[in-house]
C-alpha cells in the first residue's frame, strides 16, 4: 500500500430511485495533493463526496483512511477520520457568530456556559496559520460569502481534518476571492493537509490542481496530470463529445427599445442605497451586458427590474408601459422570462416535482390550468420537452427538484424561462455551476432568443461569459454603470480596470 | 437508459413514499401502546383488560361506533383546519377560538331567527344559513390574524392566541348575558335549544351519529382535492414551501396567506358549527374544552395529509370515546389516555426516537441553514 494515499475510495457504488449516482467508482488522494474532481451535471460529483463524508451510505465499496479502512456511518465519524467537508450550500447559522457556528457540535464550556474566548483563540491561531482572515465575532449572515467560506474551512480545520473536500467553492465567489482561496489552498497543502477540489472551471482546474480526476454518468472516465491535458481535452473527457468553447454569433441590427431604464436607485434589505441613479436601455435583438464584480449593486439591480424589489427613485418601462415598481406578475404577463441569481431561494421549490417547476411562473394558465384546475397532463408533457431540449438529467419529471444534482437545478430553471414566449430575458448568471456542455447549449440558446428580436438583459461575474454574448457591454462599479461601450470596442483588460474602478471617459 | 427503468417502478415508488410517510406515526403509535402497557401494569392493571375496553368501548358495537365517529367530527373539521394552515406555512392556534366563535353564530341564527322573523324558517333555508353563517364567522376570526401577518408581519402564532382569549371570553360573556337561555329551571351558561330547522339529522334511527360526520369526509376529500389538484391549492402550497419563490412566480404572498388563514379559521368554525347543528342543538360553555388543541396534535401525528387527519381524528376519538369502558373494567383513571396521547405525540415529534429504536434510517432532505447557491 503507498504510504502517500490518505484517502481512498474502493468500488464505491450507489444507486438513488432510477439513478446509479456512483458506479464502481475508484478514487484515491494523496497526501498534500490538491486533487480535481471534474465531470458534467449529474456526474455523481456530489455524490461521492457525501458518501465519503458520511451523509450517504454506499451500497457496495469501501472506504480507506491512511489504508485501514473505515466505517463511516454519519458525519462524526468522518470528521473523527480528519475529514472535513465545504458543500455546495453552506451549513452556517445566519444569526450566530463566526465562533459559534466554528464550534457548533463540539461546543467548549466553562462551568457550564460556552467559553468563546477559548474558541476565539484557536480561531485566531487557524487564521494566522493558515492565512484564513475571520474575526471570531462577526455574525455569520452579515459577511459576504467569500468570508463565509472561509468560515466553513476554519471550522473543518477547527476539528483536525487533514482532508479537506471543497464542492464547488469558486462559483460563487468573485474573481479576486477565488485567488484568495487558491492561495488558501496551497497553504493548506503546504502544511499537509489534502484536498478534494470540484468546479466546473477548466482553467482553475488546470491552474491549481496536482491531479485531475473525470467522472461521467456514475464512473470515473480517467485521471490526468494538467502538465498532460488542456481544456479542450478535459471538456471533451467530461462530456464525451467535442465542446466548442466559443460562441457562433451574427451581427445583427438592433430593433426598438424594449426596456429603459431611468434614474433608478434602488436600496437593499439593509437600507443602503446599492443602485444610484442607474440610466440604460436595451433594444429588441441585441444582449446587454452587465460586468462587474459581485456585489456592486447587480442583484438589486436585477431584483428592482423583475419586480422583486421596490426601487427608490427613478423610472422603468417595458414594452412602452411604465412598470416602476410593479409586481413579478405584471412583469410576466408584458413579456419577461427572469432567471434569478439565487436559484433555490427564488427559481425553485424544491420540494416541487421538475415539472411544476417548470411551470413556476406559468401554472395559472392555459394549458396547465383549466377553471382553477390544474392539468396533469399538460404539465407532465411540457416537463418532458424541456427535459429533453435542454438535457436535463432527471429520471422523471416527477422527481423532486431537491434530488436534482446542482447543475441540474439550474437547467431546470433556465428551460424554464428560455422556453417561454417573452420580450425580454433578465439572466442572473445563468450558467453558474453548469458544466461546459451545458454552458454551451444555453448560450446559444440565448444567442437564438436574440436573433428572434428578444431583448436580453445578461448579468454575470464571468466576463468570458460576458464578452461571448454581448452585443453591448455596461460595466457597473458601486452601484453605478461606470462605462457602456460596444463589445467589440473593447477588450478584457479594459473592462477589468473599469470593473475594478477606474473611471470611464464616458464612452458610448 | 434512466427513464425506462423509472417509469415501471413509479407505482411502487408512490407506494413506497405512502408507507414511507405512514411508518413513523404507525411505530409511534404502537410504542406508545407498549410504553402505555408498561405503566398500566407498573400502576398494578392489567394491561390487555385496559386495551379490550378501550376497543370494546370504541369499536365494539354499533352505539361504539357512532359515539366514535360523533368524537371524531369535530376532530376531522378542527384537524383539517391546523393541517391546511400548515400547508400554506402557518401555524394556526387558534382553532378553539374559531370554533367558538363558529358555535355562538350558529347556534344564535339556530334559535333566534324564527324570533326574529316571527315565523318558521323551513329546514331547507334555515340549516344553510346556520352552517354558513358559523363558517364566515370562523374564517373572518382566523382572517384577521391572516391579515395582521400579511400587512404588519405579526406572527400568527400570538395572534391566534390572543384571538383565543378574545373569542373565549366573550363568549362567556355571552352565554352568560343576552344569549344565555331564560328557562326557570336553567342555571348553566348556556344558549336556548335551537330550532328544529337548523339541526343536522341522525344518519340512523337509535343512534346519535349525524350526517355531520358524512360531511366532515368529504371535507377532508374536499381539502385534499383543494390542495392538490387546484390553482389555488399550487398557491397555498408554494407560499407554504418557498415564500421567495411564490414572490418570483408572481403569486400575491400576502392574499394567499390572508385565505389560507380565513380557510383554516372556516374550517374550525364548521367544527363549531357541527357540534352545535349536529349534536348538542345548543352552545353551552366549555362544550368543546380542547378540541381545538388536540387539532393541532392530529394535524400533525396525520402529517398535514387530509386522510392522515382522518385517520389520526379516529384514533384520538376513539381512545376518548372508549376511555369509559376502560375505566369501567379495570378501574384506570381515564387520564391514562391522556398519556396515552401524550406519548403517541412525543414519539411522533420526537421521530428520532422512533427511528432510533426501529433503526430506520432517515431519507429526509438535511436542513440547509444558510443558503448558498445549489445543491
Ligand atoms: N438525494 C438524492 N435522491 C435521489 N437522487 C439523487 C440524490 N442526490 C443526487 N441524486 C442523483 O444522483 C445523480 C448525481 O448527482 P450529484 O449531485 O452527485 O451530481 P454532481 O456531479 O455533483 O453534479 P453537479 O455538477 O450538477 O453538482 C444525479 O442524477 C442526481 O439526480
Ligand atoms: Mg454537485
Amino acid at each position: 500500500m503507498n504510504e502517500n494515499i490518505v484517502l481512498e475510495a474502493k468500488g464505491i457504488t450507489k444507486q438513488f430511485p432510477g439513478v446509479l449516482a456512483n458506479d464502481n467508482v475508484n478514487f484515491d488522494l494523496r497526501k498534500g495533493e490538491i486533487h480535481a474532481l471534474l465531470g458534467e451535471n449529474g456526474a455523481g460529483k456530489s455524490t461521492l463526496m457525501n458518501l465519503i463524508y458520511g451523509l450517504h451510505h454506499p451500497d457496495n465499496g469501501e472506504i480507506f483512511v491512511n489504508g485501514k479502512p473505515v466505517a463511516i456511518h454519519s458525519p462524526n465519524d468522518s470528521i473523527a477520520a480528519g475529514i472535513g467537508m465545504v458543500h455546495q450550500h453552506f451549513m452556517l447559522i445566519p444569526v450566530f457568530t463566526v465562533a459559534e457556528n466554528v464550534m457548533l457540535g463540539d461546543e467548549v464550556t466553562k462551568r457550564g456556559s460556552l467559553d468563546r474566548a477559548t474558541v476565539a483563540a484557536k480561531i485566531n491561531d487557524i487564521s494566522r496559520q493558515y492565512g484564513l482572515d475571520v474575526a471570531p465575532n462577526a455574525i455569520v449572515g452579515e459577511l459576504p460569502v467569500g468570508i463565509q467560506q472561509r468560515v466553513e474551512i476554519v471550522k473543518t480545520l477547527y476539528r483536525n481534518a487533514e482532508i479537506v473536500i471543497l464542492d464547488e467553492p469558486t462559483a460563487v465567489l468573485t474573481p479576486q476571492e477565488a485567488e484568495d482561496l487558491f492561495r488558501i489552498m496551497r497553504d493548506l497543502t503546504a502544511r499537509g493537509v489534502s484536498i478534494i477540489f470540484i468546479t466546473h472551471k477548466l482553467k482553475e482546474v488546470l491552474a491549481v490542481s496536482d491531479r485531475i480526476t473525470v467522472m461521467r454518468a456514475g464512473r470515473v472516465i480517467n485521471t490526468v496530470n494538467p502538465g498532460e491535458t488542456n481544456e479542450a481535452e478535459l471538456a471533451n473527457m467530461m462530456v464525451g463529445r467535442q465542446v466548442i468553447l466559443t460562441v457562433d454569433k451574427k451581427d445583427r441590427e438592433a430593433e426598438g427599445e424594449v426596456l429603459n431604464v431611468e434614474e433608478l436607485s434602488v436600496r437593499d434589505q439593509r437600507d443602503l442605497e446599492t443602485v444610484h441613479n442607474v440610466s440604460f436601455s436595451v433594444r429588441g435583438g441585441e444582449v446587454l451586458g452587465i460586468a462587474g464584480v459581485q456585489g456592486n449593486g447587480q442583484t438589486e439591480l436585477s431584483e428592482a427590474l423583475t419586480g422583486l424589489r421596490h426601487p427608490t427613485h427613478g423610472k422603468v418601462v417595458f414594452d412602452g408601459k411604465d412598470v416602476t415598481g410593479k409586481p413579478p406578475r405584471v412583469m410576466t404577463e408584458t413579456g419577461l422570462a427572469h432567471i434569478p441569481e439565487d436559484r433555490q431561494r427564488h427559481g425553485l421549490v424544491l420540494a416541487y416535482t421538475v415539472a411544476d417547476n417548470m411551470a413556476l411562473c406559468d401554472y395559472y394558465r392555459f394549458p396547465f390550468s383549466q377553471r382553477g384546475v390544474l392539468q396533469p397532463k399538460a404539465l407532465d408533457e411540457h416537463a418532458r420537452q424541456l427535459i429533453n431540449a435542454f438535457d436535463v438529467r432527471t429520471p422523471s419529471p416527477f422527481v423532486s427538484a431537491g434530488k436534482l444534482s446542482g447543475g441540474n437545478q439550474q437547467k431546470v430553471i433556465v428551460a424554464r424561462e428560455l422556453s417561454r414566449a417573452v420580450k425580454l430575458v433578465i439572466a442572473n448568471q445563468p450558467t453558474r455551476g453548469l458544466d461546459v456542455g451545458s454552458i454551451e447549449y444555453i448560450h446559444n440558446e440565448i444567442i437564438k432568443m436574440r436573433d428572434r428580436g428578444v431583448a436580453v438583459l445578461l448579468i454575470s461575474a464571468e466576463l468570458d461569459e460576458i464578452m461571448a454574448l454581448s452585443d453591448r457591454i455596461a460595466v457597473m462599479y458601486r452601484g453605478e454603470i461606470v462605462a457602456v461601450v460596444d463589445a467589440k470596442q473593447t477588450t478584457r483588460e479594459q473592462l477589468g480596470l473599469w470593473m475594478a474602478g477606474a473611471h470611464a471617459e464616458t464612452a458610448q | 437508459m434512466q427513464s425506462e427503468k423509472q417509469s415501471g417502478s413509479l407505482t411502487r415508488q408512490i407506494l413506497q413514499s405512502i408507507s414511507e410517510a405512514s411508518l413513523v406515526p404507525f411505530l409511534a403509535i404502537l410504542t406508545a401502546v407498549i410504553v402505555g402497557g408498561i405503566v398500566i401494569l407498573f400502576v398494578g392493571g392489567d394491561p390487555i383488560l385496559a386495551y379490550r375496553g378501550l376497543l370494546q368501548g370504541s369499536f365494539g358495537s354499533t352505539k361504539a361506533l357512532s359515539e366514535t365517529a360523533i368524537w371524531a367530527t369535530p376532530y376531522i373539521f378542527a384537524g383539517l383546519a391546523v393541517a391546511l394552515a400548515f400547508k400554506g406555512g402557518l401555524f394556526n392556534i387558534g382553532a378553539e377560538g374559531q370554533l367558538a366563535v363558529g358555535a355562538v353564530v350558529s347556534a344564535l341564527i339556530g334559535y333566534a331567527l324564527p324570533e326574529w322573523l316571527g315565523f318558521d324558517v323551513p329546514a331547507i333555508i334555515h340549516l344553510p344559513l346556520v352552517v354558513v353563517f358559523g363558517v364566515i364567522m370562523g374564517g373572518v376570526w382566523a382572517g384577521i390574524v391572516g391579515a395582521l401577518k400579511a400587512y404588519t408581519g405579526g406572527h400568527e402564532v400570538i395572534n391566534t392566541i390572543m384571538m383565543n382569549y378574545i373569542a373565549l371570553n366573550t363568549t362567556s360573556f355571552l352565554l352568560n348575558g343576552v344569549m344565555k337561555d331564560r328557562s326557570p329551571t336553567n342555571v348553566i351558561a348556556r344558549t336556548p335549544l335551537i330550532a328544529d330547522s337548523a339541526r343536522i339529522p341522525p344518519i340512523f334511527e337509535g343512534l346519535r351519529v349525524h350526517w355531520g360526520f358524512v360531511l366532515a369526509l368529504l371535507t377532508a376529500f374536499f381539502i385534499w382535492w383543494l390542495l392538490t389538484k387546484t390553482t389555488l391549492g399550487f398557491q397555498i402550497r408554494t407560499v407554504g414551501l418557498n415564500p421567495d419563490a411564490a414572490k418570483y412566480a408572481g403569486i400575491n404572498v400576502k392574499r394567499i396567506v390572508i385565505l389560507t388563514m380565513a380557510l383554516s379559521g372556516m374550517l374550525a368554525g364548521l367544527a363549531g358549527v357541527i357540534e352545535v347543528s349536529g349534536l348538542n342543538y345548543r352552545h353551552e360553555l366549555g362544550f368543546s374544552i380542547g378540541y381545538g388543541y388536540d387539532a393541532i396534535a392530529i394535524a400533525l401525528l396525520g402529517k398535514s395529509h387530509p386522510l392522515g387527519v382522518v385517520l389520526a381524528a379516529i384514533l384520538f376519538a376513539a381512545m376518548r370515546n372508549g376511555a369509559t369502558r376502560m375505566q369501567f373494567l379495570t378501574q384506570m383513571p381515564v387520564d391514562l389516555i391522556s398519556m396515552l396521547q401524550a406519548f403517541i405525540l412525543l414519539f411522533v415529534a420526537a421521530d428520532a426516537i422512533i427511528r432510533y429504536i426501529y433503526r430506520i434510517k432517515s431519507k429526509g432532505e438535511r436542513v440547509v441553514l444558510t443558503r448558498g447557491w445549489g445543491g
